[in-house]
């Protein structure tokens, strides 16, 4: 017997479904993450206690989901008017790494400094280290027609490796036993924690403050319009009078200069040094969370917190239940898989014949 | 030669359109039978009705004097009929063989295939490998691809929806030489075109259709391109409403010696177009889909910088280099054929669709920020002053009927009160009411004295509302003929490409 799967573009899909599908999709995850539980032996229900409520249940951990989420946050906030404009930056991995490199560059070069200057030269290096980088495959783009998608992602390996490069050569710390790290950052460049004893810090302000700021390019400047009217229809966008290329190179660096920010935050913030893996994926996930969040400003926020949950979840599951944290990037990934498949089955009918 | 197929009395009718409206005539076996008329008169409904794709409303088809009811491409095939489509089937990836043998009905080796195919191929002149993918195909493979997909299945009738309207010339001339040897070997050919040249030059017989109906069904011997475009036309009347008491005095945009020298081959290069348009006037560019329409609009409009030489003056002033932003804001406004997707985005409401077009008029905007509220208002007026049918301007663009889409993108566009408004097909595709107001709006329009081009590939239209049309063929310009004391033969000789 044959099955043939028809599939058909749905006259009027409704948006309502669009922005509850995230949720769908959670509650897909948790349904389906349960057997992984069960397979593993484990009860599903006191699991996912340990895995997403017991990592909240105190201040230390609500800290900790706020230090999480700031980066994914404001990476995806970046990635955002890329996704939009239809330009798929896959890279943001690597321009935080270089937003690391430039910023925490500035941090070790002038190590004896205590001017209240140092942090903020320190966040715009970083920024400017990010943007540089992802202004590299927007050229590639606009001259060479080349497909950002593999350039941006090839480019955070180059990244990568320069870092390696700066942590085991020229920067490396010489009382650091020969570890690959530099020394620490002097005080003065280090990031103010909001409450004394706990890691969160002022990145979470920075988070709010470009999200708030997104959400009114998005609905009340030309900026937006263009973005959405480019992300829809690039041949409408032509007949408005819009410059693709333009666009490409503004997203671009927002989104750079968006993860360079994240980059130095990380090590400024809770690291304090240039070290080999400053990120745990940052830059990848980010990119579920921009989806995840539907691609608006608020919806990235929610997602932010979810999403870094699912980091200290994993944590907590290897400590008390003694499976890998890789659970962690299992419930990423079905997270994904089903806001993909929710997203097709509401653009799409499928008949099964 | 008897006639292989018979159609009485087909009826066919779609909601506000009836698309063959009694069609009667025979086709002879071995023999190649051309169907013509602009687009909309009925070929294509007709043909896919012959391959069981559309089910007629009325009427029989007689196969061999036998009545065939076919429900189904199926039935088709099974009473020999096979049909090669404008727009290709074929799987990209997969290798010629491969796609051959998705297209059997019988169960047959890949190897065996592969034998019957390069018998095909080499019989015929084909020049396919086989095991290529289609993705490194050209068009013109890819077409033979489809022809020789047909053949495997031994049809006694070859439909071919407008097959030369994606080739090379080069390529035209070789698909003829193997059109006309298949015929040879017993085949019967249907061949749609509205291309009068080609058909002269293949076909033995040819019936022409007019808004679905059958007008005659004649032998090509004695035809020319003149006598076939005239009939294909029809005896227009024109029913102008013009006042001619305007002075048509102030030049207002001028086209001087425009061409262009692409590479692309499936690109029309424009060649030598000399158009000059006074205040006031209404010229319409006339001719069949494909003869450099596209090319002329984007080269207008400047949306992709496409490469041109010769000069493009508005007012005096050169806009060769003027991106599209700075025509329209000289007051240059546009409207594209494409409505969805193109002049206006279905996603978005009425408002914003507004400001898609209007986004470089300042007072629409604040610094960097939208002044939704202005939009709002233009919209609402656009809304009554065009009786657009809708509840709201936030209604979303693709929830629109095409009329109503449409009058409310050339009421977008009229209420900035352009100098010089371009349209391409203004009425393609909408119905009668909306088509009528559109039309009053662009003849009250000229009369205020804005300039209007129109490119469009419905003559009546044209002879309805232009002082002056000019046809486009294969990338030239005819000479403008006056609407007042136009010559209809003169007219289809032109739409055949034979200009003075």
């Amino acid at each position: 017997m044959v099955f043939l799967i028809r599939v058909q573009l749905r006259e009027d899909y409704s948006n309502l479904i669009f922005y509850l599908s995230p949720l769908v999709a959670v509650a897909l995850t948790l349904f389906f993450g349960s057997f992984i539980f069960l397979i593993l032996d484990l009860s599903p229900i006191e699991s996912f206690k340990i895995f997403f409520i017991s990592p909240i249940s105190n201040s230390y951990g609500i800290s900790e989901l706020f230090v999480k989420a700031t980066p994914l946050a404001i990476i995806a906030l970046g990635l955002s008017y890329c996704f939009k404009n239809n330009i798929y930056n896959i890279g943001a991995e690597g321009q935080l790494t270089m937003g690391a490199i430039f910023g925490g560059g500035i941090g070790l070069l002038l190590n004896d400094s205590t001017s209240f200057f140092l942090l903020p030269t320190m966040i715009l290096f970083g920024a400017l280290g990010g943007a540089f980088w992802a202004t590299i495959p927007a050229i590639l783009k606009t001259k060479f027609n080349t497909n950002e998608i593999l350039t941006s992602l090839m480019l955070t390996y180059v990244a990568l490796f320069i870092l390696d490069y700066f942590v085991v050569g020229p920067w490396k710390d010489p009382a650091g036993y020969g570890l690959p790290k530099s020394m620490p950052f002097p005080d003065a460049g280090r990031l103010p924690v909001l409450i004394d004893g706990l890691r969160v810090h002022i990145g979470v302000y920075f988070a709010l403050i470009i999200c708030l700021i997104t959400y009114i390019i998005y609905n009340k400047t030309l900026f937006g319009f263009k973005l959405k009217v480019t992300g829809l229809s690039s041949k409408a966008s032509q007949y408005a009078g819009f410059k693709y290329k333009n666009l490409i190179f503004y997203t671009f660096i927002i989104s750079g200069a968006c993860a360079g920010l994240a980059g130095l935050f990380e090590v400024s913030g809770p690291i304090g040094l240039l070290y080999r893996d400053i990120s745990p994926n940052y830059g990848f996930t980010a990119i579920i969370v921009a989806f995840l969040g539907r691609l608006n400003p608020f919806g990235i926020i929610l997602s932010s917190l979810l999403i870094a949950l699912t980091y200290l979840g994993a944590e907590d599951a290897q400590l008390f239940l003694k499976i890998p944290s890789a659970v962690g990037f299992v419930f990423q990934g079905l997270v994904l898989f089903f806001l993909l498949g929710t997203d097709f089955l509401n653009k799409y009918k499928v008949f099964i014949k | 030669m008897q006639s292989i197929v018979e159609f009485k009395n087909i009826y066919k009718s779609y909601p506000g359109v009836i698309a063959n409206d009694d069609v009667s005539f025979n086709i002879k076996e071995q023999s190649i039978h051309a169907i013509l008329g602009e687009n909309g008169a009925g070929k294509s409904t007709l043909v896919k009705i012959l391959y069981g794709h559309v089910k007629p409303d009325s009427g029989e088809i007689l196969i061999n004097s036998d009545l065939a009811i076919i429900n189904s491409p199926s039935i088709a095939k099974n009473l020999g009929i096979n049909m090669v489509f404008q727009h290709f089937s074929l799987f990209e990836s997969l290798t010629v063989a491969e796609n051959l043998i998705l297209g059997m009905n019988e169960n047959i080796s890949l190897s065996k295939l592969k034998d019957k195919s390069k018998t095909i191929c080499d019989k015929y002149g084909f020049n396919l490998n086989l095991n290529s993918p289609i993705s490194s195909l050209s068009v013109g493979q890819r077409q033979s691809v489809e022809i020789v997909r047909s053949l495997l299945n031994n049809p006694k009738i070859l439909i071919m929806d407008e097959p030369t309207s994606v080739l090379t010339p080069d390529e035209i001339s070789k698909l003829f030489k193997i059109i006309k040897n298949l015929v040879k070997d017993g085949l019967t050919v249907i061949f749609i075109s509205h291309k009068l040249e080609e058909i002269i030059n293949l076909s033995d017989y040819v019936t022409i259709m007019r808004n679905g109906k059958v007008v005659s069904t004649i032998s090509t011997q004695n035809e020319d391109p003149e006598t076939l475009g005239y009939k294909m036309l029809g005896y227009k009347v024109s029913k102008a409403k013009q006042v001619s008491d305007i002075d048509f005095s102030m030049d207002i945009f001028n086209i001087k010696n425009l061409s262009t020298q692409s590479k692309d081959p499936f690109t029309i290069n424009l060649n030598t177009i000399d158009l000059n348009l006074k205040k006031g006037q209404i010229f319409g560019i006339a001719g069949v889909a494909g003869n450099g329409q596209k090319e002329l609009m984007e080269i207008l409009l400047n949306e992709n910088d496409y490469e041109f030489t010769g000069d493009i003056i508005f007012k005096g002033l050169n806009i060769n280099n003027l991106s599209t932003f700075q025509r329209k804001s000289l007051s240059i406004s546009y409207v594209t054929e494409e409505r969805l997707g193109h002049s206006a985005v279905p996603e978005m409401s009425l408002s914003e669709n507004i400001f898609l077009s209007m986004n470089h008029k300042s007072e629409f905007k604040k610094g960097d920020f939208i002044n939704f509220e202005k939009i709002n208002s233009y919209a609402s007026d656009v809304i009554k002053n065009f009786n657009v049918d809708t509840p709201s301007y936030n209604v979303k663009a693709g929830k629109l009927s095409g009329g109503n889409l449409q009058k409310f993108i050339i009421g977008r566009e009229i209420m900035s009160n352009p100098e010089l408004l371009i349209l391409s097909q203004p009425t393609w595709g909408i119905d009668a009411g909306s088509e009528a107001f559109i039309k009053n709006t662009i003849v009250e329009l000229s009369q205020k004295g804005v300039s209007i081009i129109i490119i469009s590939h419905d003559l009546d239209e044209l002879l309805e509302v232009c002082h002056l049309i000019s046809v486009l063929y294969e990338g030239s310009l005819s000479n403008p003929l006056n609407v007042e004391d136009i010559n209809i033969s003169k007219l289809g000789k032109y739409m055949g490409g034979l200009f003075d």
